[in-house]
């Protein structure tokens, strides 16, 4: 995955190089989209492949798929709470929009479409469709709940912030539970939930899904929003008194959030089969926020690894039965205690950058006898 | 923050960690075998899944407590005709969908012959929509949800729906002679709706009046505001079919309020006298009415050694889900048994379609009645309904 988010600590604009040092070696913009495109497309083809000749099984498949999921989750949680600087609560909720919006919109397209369960797990032309229309459905209307929660709620901030999209997330939570006698016919199913979606994800359209959500987010942050989302994390009132439109770029940053959560909520409701309102309670919101927290707010890669890493913990750890619970925590805990500004703080890692430092032979352990001659002269 | 752990120290360790996990799951990963290689072997494997933990642990535990007595007593007598035993694989879901679909997932990979489970609603269905991809014989002893057997001819429950008990005690309430009926909810669960709508539509059917419909959510414990619009109805019974937590305080709120009336409920009232916890008194549920398949007030022979056996295992008293998970285990055992005697699916796939087919076919005598299939995954199987006279329970009628 290639993440260069390394706004904070360096200049935007290059001074050029130190005087007297020759001259640095760079890739162009270009060649490192190809190369990452290149990186993202083989891992997913050596994935697959080993999917299919049975090197991963369909278990650890199926939990490949969960990290891809709670990967979009956390990143998407990342932007309201890392680069905007807020705290909302409310993810499971916009996951729960999106996956029910994006379940029940592929459920009923399936009968007018001819298409039939089996074609899921074959694939074809008209579930490819379905499975990208879905998605976006989900996410639209996600993001549809996220600014009519962002325009009030983003007035206020921290812990009133917290509160409101909790509660915000509760309303959900009900409207989903209570809707079928309201609206008078089945839509979500109610308490016994959304039974009988087809399983239109594997791991290769997951995983796409997943590279084309980083490539959109990053990109996003890299531009003229993104900075300006940071600006406003960084001192809101500096960023008005610049002339960046407060307001508009909170809600972005909300809605964007919100679509990227829908997104994951119906890769999720692909996965699982099943949509239960109880499922999208507090303690899921909370999960996610744990990964981003874990991670580093801020980093993109730390959001990447850890929710990876909190995905297989628990099932790693399946062989310690009762205890394994225990041992999550105490993780949890250790991680707080020596890195409380999460995994990777604000550091993100960057391919381009990575391949330019071996290029020019910029090593860490050369980095002191650099600084050394640089004294010197 | 000195000792806060550097970046480049923190790589280190989690490299090290990572290089650990993975090692160790190569290590659980090594030691698979073909899958017809699975029932060959001198035992046989069979997965028990549920919620051990988490908010339904409780339902997870005693039907895993039930389970496992059956197991070993039936490795103790032998295993099957052929002296083959079964091993159990006992994973934990949380009552988790996601989990239990994880859970399903490693079970098939270890190729057992069957799986019994999930215990609650929607984990159950989330494995059926898994297990119907292998054939995979799905008993489960608890999950009422009617949608578990709707998604192929693998999944049995030992159970009976939630819309059957509904309409069970309708009909009970029409023969007892009720005329005006409320109930009182908890929407916000899949058993109870499942429960009270059933029971409504019943209950219109037979032309009796349900004055009002009274819902409350989950983890409420003050019901005084439904409970005063229910009593100003005036009913004759009011139906209460939640989990005896919250039944427990209905009862005992309504008496307060000074309601002297009968109170209907499902099997979710077993334990609410003398379980873990006192949640309403003998005196108040006087003469109220629930329909169970077991009750240890049952003089059966075979409940009663049972009852004997569960508490010489647990020192505690088996309740209804722990019945029920023993008499899972003994109609999956019933299949495996016949399916080894008749010796002739060889391979995996055959296997388990005979297991199937044995299950579907058999008559089990288990101690929440005789259980057997009538084409579906559904039991056919007698109901008790039970009352309460001086604080006691007793067997009012068979249903």
């Amino acid at each position: 995955m290639e993440e260069d988010m390394a706004t904070k600590g360096k200049p935007i604009i290059s001074t050029g190089s130190p005087k007297g040092s020759k001259k640095r070696k760079t890739i162009s913009t270009g060649k490192r989209y190809i190369i990452n495109t290149v990186l993202t497309v083989l891992v997913i083809v050596i994935g697959q492949m080993m999917i299919d000749n049975g090197s991963i099984s369909r278990y650890q498949g199926s939990v490949l798929e969960q990290v891809g999921i709670y990967i979009i989750m956390a990143v998407s949680l990342n932007i309201a709470t890392g680069y905007l600087g807020q705290l909302p609560l409310g993810h499971a909720g916009f996951m729960s929009v999106g996956g029910y919006s994006c379940a029940i919109f592929i459920m009923r397209m399936m009968g007018p479409m001819h298409v039939t369960m089996y074609d899921f797990m074959t694939g074809t032309p008209a579930t490819t469709l379905l499975f990208v229309c879905g998605l976006i459905f989900g996410g639209v209307c996600a993001a549809i709940c996220g600014l009519i929660i962002g325009i009030p709620a983003l007035r206020l901030k921290g812990d009133y912030l917290a509160i409101i999209t909790l509660g915000f997330a509760e309303i959900i939570r009900v409207v989903m539970l209570n809707i079928d006698s309201v609206v008078g016919f089945q839509l979500t199913g109610g308490a016994k939930g959304l039974t009988g979606i087809p399983s239109y994800t594997n791991f290769t359209n997951t995983f796409v899904v997943v590279a084309i959500s980083l490539f959109l987010i990053h990109t996003m942050m890299k531009s003229r929003h993104g900075r300006a989302i940071l600006a406003i994390r960084d001192n809101e009132i500096a960023a008005e008194a610049t002339g960046v439109n407060t307001t508009y770029y909170k809600t972005l940053a909300f809605v964007v959030s919100a679509f990227f959560a829908g997104v994951g909520g119906g890769l999720y409701a692909g996965c699982i089969g099943v949509m239960a309102p109880a499922k999208f309670g507090f303690m899921k919101s909370i999960e996610i926020l744990v990964m981003v927290v874990l991670g580093g707010m801020g980093s993109m890669l730390g959001s990447v690894i850890s929710a990876t890493f909190l995905t297989i913990l628990p099932e790693a750890l399946r062989a310690f039965a009762d205890y394994r619970m225990v041992v999550y925590a105490i993780v949890l805990i250790l991680v707080m205690i020596f890195r409380p500004q999460g995994l990777l703080g604000d550091y993100d890692f960057s391919m381009g950058n990575f391949l330019e430092k071996i290029i020019n032979g910029e090593f860490p352990w050369k980095k002191k006898q650099a600084e050394e001659v640089e004294a010197d002269e | 923050m000195s000792n806060n752990i550097s970046r480049r120290d923190l790589f280190k360790v989690s490299g090290a960690t990572a290089v650990g996990i993975s090692l160790s799951s190569l290590l659980a990963a090594c030691g698979g075998s073909s899958s017809d290689s699975a029932i060959s072997g001198k035992t046989l494997k069979v997965g028990l899944m549920g919620p051990y933990s988490g908010d339904v642990a409780q339902y997870g535990l005693a039907v895993r407590n039930g389970a496992k007595l059956y197991f070993k007593q039936f490795n103790k007598k032998g295993g099957t005709s052929t002296g083959k035993k079964i091993s159990l694989i006992v994973q934990d879901e949380k009552g988790d969908a996601t989990e239990a679909v994880n859970v399903y997932q490693k079970m098939a990979e270890s190729n057992v012959v069957a799986v019994l489970g999930d215990v609650t609603s929607t984990p159950s269905i989330a494995v059926a929509q898994e297990a119907v991809k292998d054939n995979m014989p799905l008993v489960s002893a608890s999950a009422t949800a009617a949608d578990f057997i709707k998604y192929g001819k693998n999944a049995f429950r030992a159970c009976y729906t939630d819309p059957y008990q509904g309409k069970l005690m309708a009909d009970f309430a029409a023969k007892k002679g009720y005329k005006t009926l409320c109930t009182i909810y908890n929407s916000g669960g899949d058993y109870e709706k499942g429960v009270n709508d059933a029971f409504v539509k019943e209950a219109k059917k037979k032309g009796l009046k349900i004055a009002t419909q009274e819902s409350y959510s989950a983890g409420d414990v003050d019901f005084k505001a439904q409970l005063a619009n229910i009593i100003a109805k005036k009913p004759d019974a009011v139906l209460s079919p939640n989990y005896y937590q919250d039944d427990g305080k209905i009862v005992t709120q309504a008496r307060q309020l000074g309601y002297t009336g009968v109170f209907l409920g499902a099997d979710g009232w077993a334990n609410i006298v003398g379980g873990d916890e006192d949640y309403a008194s003998g005196k108040d549920l006087e003469g109220c009415f629930y329909d169970t398949s077991f009750v240890s007030a049952n003089t059966d022979k075979s409940v009663q050694q049972f009852i004997k056996d569960y508490k010489a295992e647990y020192n505690a008293d088996p309740t209804n889900f722990c019945a029920l998970g023993y008499d899972a285990a003994m109609i999956l055992c019933d299949a495996i048994n016949k399916v080894e005697k008749a010796g002739k699916a060889k391979t995996y796939k055959d296997y388990k379609q005979a297991v199937i087919d044995a299950i579907a076919k058999g008559t089990v005598k288990g101690v929440t009645g005789t259980i057997k299939y009538e084409g579906t995954g559904d039991p056919v199987k007698s109901t008790l309904i039970i009352g309460f006279k001086d604080g006691k329970e007793y067997i009012e009628t068979t249903m």
